[in-house]
């Protein structure tokens, strides 16, 4: 059943994403930066964590929650830290998927050449 | 004078504009939709079915989301590294960009594809040039979403 | 005092042959021959239909150098230096080459050239830059100014990719209006003084810039057509011709999207039917129904490998008689294109002929 919801709200983020690029003049690109803000606004009104807890994958893993976990880090270091916790704490969660992005993308730009 | 050929060319352009979207084809919306949908909703899968195995190994449900996401940035490492995630975007369009692997792919094919002027200005320096945006945006609403929640609930 | 002697004036030309037409047609007097012509082209353009009449077809896209950048340096090198050789002629016989590219710089010319010892000026009219080279080289040669004139083109899909959009392995979809640069350097040789060769170059209308307002430079072609409608208009109005005097009106990279607009075009705005006449450089590179290029090819590898590789072996054979090349170009860059500005494009024409056919 959860794999069942996975694949259906991970798949129905895509299609709506799909359809914003499809039929508008914005580009993959500008549709990626549409969906982590709105992760971060849907974090902020507490209702991306419900959705993750429904959906599982099929919330986290779209770009989306890449906005949520930005916020859940900002309001984390809120309540411990007060007001520079939304500086302290914005890459708290992120930090180990950024990371491996940097770390993965240099080791492959290394060892592989792009073939087009 | 002036202002009367600009008003003529700007009539102009637009009767072009509006004769040549008439014979433009349009995109396949709701096959398009559909394949998004499929390819998507499969890396969806495949990270429900990374969470189990790290849940199932006595790791937390957070930390084990945590360490199937990271996983998927390594697939999509990989298989833009091999020169494959290009091929599944051809088919999956948003399918293949929305999903954490896509953010993966943004990172390492800028990488890849300008290494060859160089580590430091090449690799390094244009790393980010499609993820950009999205660190910068989200970064920018989560601060922001943050603070709102704290000092709007909280406060 | 004896009135200074005056200076004998020089002797009359003939102008039994204006070289200037109406607004902007340029027609040669002794129309300069293109006497040889020489073909590069990748893996997937000699897969295409075209691909039996190039002369090298790469095995893959990087021709053994370590960045596509070198690869179509190599391949516009290997183009012009033996169109050269084709023509029996050293280097140090040809007076002036014409280059043209569609990277940054034009470097992609000018590298080739540095091992080519012929003086040599770069062109970018993006691709309608073959067009031009060729319009440009008749002038020099019917004005006596070259004997021998190379004229070559080149583009590299991959090379184009990273310059122009997006790095080759991001993980993007095109939409159905976007064109596929083609892979391919073309070149030849045009020259004068009574040489013999199967095309001769007749007449020139250069273009100026239009621009409509588009702003999507994944539909090049839409962006492209007034400019080769306007272009092909003048032509026939300075020559006093009509469509039925061609085999071909063939445009450079309007691909199949910009050539339905171009037909309707000139048809209903400008009472000009080429329809049974027309064909586009880009849509011929390809085969829609096996090769996935959506709109068709794009790129000055188009028009030149055409032109270089089909059109001069048919008119070598009889089979052609009068064709039109229309190369189109879009003046845009990456840069203009995220400041908001739309597409400046252009369309230069030169009309082919074998000789003999009146």
């Amino acid at each position: 059943m959860q794999y069942l919801l996975a694949f259906l709200v991970g798949g129905l983020i895509c299609a709506v994403g799909q359809l914003v690029i499809d039929g508008t003049r914005l580009t993959a690109g500008h549709t990626m930066v549409l969906f982590v803000v709105a992760g971060a606004v849907l974090s902020g009104l507490g209702l991306y964590e419900p959705l993750v807890r429904w959906a599982g994958a099929g919330a986290f893993v779209p770009v989306s929650n890449f906005g949520h976990v930005l916020t859940k880090g900002v309001v984390d270091h809120l309540a411990r830290e007060g007001l520079w916790g939304a500086l302290s704490g914005v890459f708290e969660v992120a930090g180990a998927a950024l990371a491996a992005s940097i770390l993965l993308g240099f080791a492959m730009a290394v060892l592989f050449h792009p073939r087009g | 004078m002036a202002s009367q050929t600009q008003t003529r060319e700007r009539q102009a352009q637009v009767d072009y504009q509006q004769f040549a979207s008439r014979r433009r084809p349009r995109p396949r919306y709701l096959r398009n939709a559909l394949l998004a949908f499929l390819v998507g909703g499969l890396i969806a899968l495949l990270g429900q079915a990374l969470t189990a195995w790290f849940a199932g190994r006595g790791l937390p449900e957070d930390q084990a989301s945590g360490r199937a996401a990271v996983t998927l940035v390594f697939l999509g490492s990989l298989l833009t590294g091999l020169g494959v995630y290009d091929e599944i975007a051809r088919v999956g369009g948003a399918g293949a960009a929305i999903p954490i692997t896509g953010f993966a792919n943004s990172i390492t094919a800028p990488a890849m594809e300008f290494a060859r002027e160089g580590y430091v200005f090449g690799l390094a320096a244009r790393m980010f040039q499609v993820a950009g945006p999205v660190l910068v945006y989200g970064t920018a609403s989560a601060v922001v979403a943050g603070l709102l929640r704290y000092l709007l609930v909280r406060g | 005092m004896t009135p200074p002697a005056q200076a004998a004036a020089p002797p009359a030309r003939p102008q039994a042959t204006p070289r200037r037409l109406g607004r902007g047609t340029l027609q040669f007097m002794e129309p300069p021959r293109i006497v040889s012509a020489f073909t590069v082209v990748g893996p997937m353009e000699g897969k295409g239909p075209m691909g039996g009449y190039m002369d090298t077809t790469l095995e893959d896209t990087f021709y053994g150098e370590r960045c596509w950048e070198r690869t179509e340096s190599k391949m516009l090198r290997e183009a012009v230096e033996q169109a050269i050789a084709r023509a029996g002629l050293a280097e140090a016989e040809v007076d002036v080459a014409l280059t043209t590219d569609l990277l940054n710089q034009c470097v992609g010319s000018s590298f080739a050239m540095r091992s080519v010892k012929v003086p040599h000026v770069g062109l970018f009219c993006a691709c309608a830059g073959f067009a031009s080279g060729l319009a440009l080289a008749a002038s020099l040669v019917d004005g006596g100014f070259a004997r021998r004139a190379v004229v070559g083109a080149s583009s590299h899909h991959d090379a184009a990719e990273r310059q122009y959009r997006f790095p080759t392995e991001l993980g993007v979809q095109r939409p159905p209006t976007a064109q596929w640069t083609v892979t391919g350097a073309g070149a030849v040789v045009v020259a004068g003084d009574g040489a013999q060769g199967p095309v001769q170059i007749t007449h020139a209308t250069l273009g100026q810039v239009w621009d409509m307002g588009l702003k999507d430079p994944y539909d090049m072609g839409s962006a492209m057509v007034p400019a080769a409608a306007d272009t092909l208009v003048r032509h026939l109005h300075d020559t006093g011709r009509g469509v039925e005097a061609f085999d071909w009106i063939l445009t450079g990279d309007l691909g199949r999207v910009g050539s339905r607009i171009l037909l309707d075009w000139l048809k209903e705005r400008h009472g000009v039917d080429i329809d049974g006449r027309h064909s586009d450089c880009g849509a011929m590179m390809y085969d829609p129904s096996r090769q996935d290029v959506h709109a068709g090819g794009s790129g000055l590898g188009a028009s030149a490998c055409v032109v270089a590789g089909y059109v001069f072996k048919a008119m070598a054979r009889g089979l052609l008689n009068r064709v039109l090349l229309i190369g189109t170009g879009s003046l845009h860059s990456p840069t203009t294109h995220f400041q908001g500005e739309s597409i400046p494009v252009v369309a230069h024409a030169v009309c082919l002929e074998r000789p003999g056919a009146r």
